[in-house]
């Protein structure tokens, strides 16, 4: 490190007497502040380079705000959502902190962009950094990958179909793909394991790897030095050189307030809204990822059949080879973007791809009327699920009219037989009714269980108007699913 | 070291000291927020029984003998539920008032039916046997049959169902 050598100030002894004098005895304190501050920074401060600090301050925030949140939250599938709907709707200040959350990861993603495009631009991957490139590399990947993680964990409709098609992708890589697909979903298909598995790799596994590669970013970065601007000479630097402190550290904190004063004004201001639970029966529901996923999303789009090999797996994978390789491809020592122009060119293009993608994305929803009026219908369905007062799950060990149907067999295997004919898509589940069909609670007082099955067999020609189909079943299945419906109060 | 260096280097304690202390306080600040999350237990109740409805005080007006209600009990525990049912018997206390008694016995927790024949409670486990008020009358129970709280609210009576310690001469609520 470069403390002691680089530093053309005037360096003031350590403390030997008093408090920092004690700390200074045990544990080196000025000489440790010294090592932290005192990085020469060639050609000076600039508020170019006060992103890597911002980024360091949202990723400490998504820990605090993170560790907070599960103290109420429960991985699970049958919990998920009531815990994050307890969060938002009764908890002090939890809308507030969930909120933070939730946008930290988007500005998150926006600071590590600006880094990475900072980066980019300045040449700064030049001259023995491609170590720190790489680290650079992993963490974008890394981030990427929390984000993704973090969406599904409340579990409501806009979290489980955004994440059902995005787990889909992987099943578009040829030969391991459905394999892969079933790892990451545990199963086939989505459910509790699904959450599980996110949730451990989003608290525990890509935490620690985050950790451990902020550790090597900075090491590296401390190893070899500041880049400076693009005169510098990326390997021997030649400009005068100023300290980390206090003008940069001055500038990184400007920053910091401006995203402290971002993220709570939108966290206070536009609450984050939590959807209806997950339906996993619910056929018309059209999922969007958020918006930094929608260029993949649209990309995706695009490559159908024998053809999808190609957009799911060797472009991107041709793409983020070509990006970690960088410092070896453009290994000059011009660091000015505009003496690089094939590096500022692809730079360009990506961005310009990137961008052109998700507005697309957006445009071809906004002229389909049919997915715009959906869309829409999902917005407002949210704000009044977000809207409405929580209201707490029933604990299995009550004696509520749902859990006593299950208790007589026949009506369970009646159950399960309203489940396999998909009566809840239109009846919803345990016959609370959808928009698409009435609910069906109480009707065993109104019908008899023979009156029932007549009606079963023969629907009314205003049943039949409504798309009621007549299930096909053995007597037995009859008599089961007709116990069933009779027993829901 | 000379008097520039001992200026600069009391403009970066003063400064170092400024920024120390912004922190601090943003930090503070930044923390109000988590603390009332965390402390939400505290400053809201997280489990709470909810009064059960027990039925209509007209219903009730004139009491010659006890009447048993079912009632609903709803237990909240964070952000769960719980929904049981229990019996209880609506009866007059010694000066005429409306009390609410809880079918379980003080003596070992038997479900007490009354006795409409004998004008008593009967506990059918252990023999014990209580007043149409819930006094104890004789066997092996130290104490009457409970009452619980109740609230007469917009010509309702509401009660509160709670499990009382057994075996015990006093009434003493448990969980």
């Amino acid at each position: 490190m470069h403390s002691a050598d680089h530093s053309n100030q005037n360096v003031p002894p350590e403390a030997t007497t008093g408090l920092r004098g004690w700390l200074n005895r045990r544990m080196g304190l000025d000489a440790l502040l010294r090592s932290a501050l005192d990085e020469p920074i060639p050609g000076g401060a600039r508020l170019a380079y006060i992103f890597g600090s911002g980024l360091l301050f949202i990723f400490l925030s998504q820990i605090i705000t993170g560790v907070f949140l599960a103290l109420y939250y429960v991985p699970s599938a049958d919990h998920a959502h009531t815990t994050v709907a307890y969060i938002t709707k009764s908890v002090t200040a939890g809308s507030f902190l969930r909120g933070l959350h939730a946008y930290g990861a988007s500005a998150m993603i926006v600071v590590l962009l600006l880094h990475l495009s900072q980066t980019y631009v300045y040449g700064a991957y030049k001259g023995r950094r491609e170590l720190l490139w790489f680290s650079g590399c992993l963490l974008f990947v890394m981030v990427m990958a929390m984000a993704f993680t973090g969406y599904l964990l409340p579990w409501d409709q806009k979290a489980y179909f955004a994440t059902a098609v995005g787990t889909n992708a992987a099943s578009e890589i040829p030969v391991i793909g459905e394999s892969l697909k079933q790892l990451i979903r545990g199963g086939t298909d989505m459910g509790t394991l699904t959450i599980s598995r996110f949730f451990v790799a989003h608290v525990f596994f890509i935490p620690a790897c985050i950790f451990a590669l902020v550790a090597a970013h900075l090491f590296l970065f401390r190893a070899v030095g500041a880049a400076g601007p693009v005169t510098e000479d990326p390997f021997e630097p030649k400009q005068k050189a100023e300290l980390f402190y206090p003008r940069q550290i001055l500038m990184d904190l400007s920053l910091t307030a401006l995203l402290i004063i971002g993220l709570g004004c939108l966290a206070f201001f536009v609450p984050i809204q939590l959807g209806p639970p997950a339906n996993p029966a619910d056929a018309q529901y059209i999922p969007r990822p958020e918006w930094y996923y929608l260029p993949i999303f649209q990309w995706l789009k695009y490559w159908h059949g024998a053809a999808s090999v190609m957009g799911v797996l060797v472009i991107p994978t041709i793409l983020a080879l070509a990006v970690v390789a960088v410092p070896f491809l453009d290994r000059g020592i011009e660091r000015r973007p505009w003496k690089r122009p094939i590096a500022a060119g692809a730079y360009v293009f990506v961005m310009l791809a990137l961008i052109g993608l998700g507005l697309r994305s957006k445009y071809l929803d906004h002229h389909d009327p049919e997915v715009a009026q959906q869309l829409a219908k999902q917005k407002t369905e949210e704000a009044e699920y977000t809207s409405k007062p929580f209201e707490p799950e029933l604990s299995s060990a009550s004696l509520a009219a749902a859990n006593v149907a299950l208790a007589d067999p026949l009506a369970a295997k009646g159950k399960t037989i309203y489940e396999a004919q998909f009566c809840t898509a239109c009846h919803g589940e345990g016959g609370v009714g959808t928009a698409a069909g009435p609910a069906l609670i109480g009707v065993g007082a109104k019908f008899s269980p023979a009156q029932l099955t007549e009606l079963l067999q023969q629907p009314t020609a205003k049943m039949k108007a409504g798309g009621m189909p007549t299930p096909d079943l053995p007597t037995d299945d009859m008599k089961a699913l007709v116990a069933y419906v009779s027993s829901l109060k | 070291m000379n008097i520039g260096a001992a200026f600069n280097e009391q403009r970066r304690s003063f400064l170092g000291a400024l920024l120390a202390l912004g922190s601090a306080c943003v930090g503070a600040l930044l923390a109000v927020p988590l603390i009332r999350f965390a402390l939400f237990p505290l400053l809201r109740r997280t489990t709470e029984l909810k009064a059960s409805p027990v039925g209509g005080l007209s219903e009730f007006s004139s009491l010659d003998e006890p009447v048993e209600r079912t009632i609903q009990i709803e237990q909240v525990d964070g952000w769960r539920k719980a929904v049981s049912e229990k019996i209880v018997y609506v009866t007059k206390d010694n000066r005429g008032q409306l009390i609410v008694l809880s079918s379980i016995c003080p003596h070992l927790g038997c479900t007490v039916p009354w006795v409409g024949a004998k004008k008593e409670f009967t506990c059918p486990c252990h023999g014990a046997v209580y007043a149409p008020d819930g006094a104890r009358i004789s066997g092996p129970c130290l104490r009457g049959m409970d009452t619980l709280e109740t609230v007469q609210q917009d010509g309702q009576l509401l009660v509160r169902f709670q499990y009382f310690r057994q075996l015990v001469a006093d009434k003493e609520v448990i969980g």
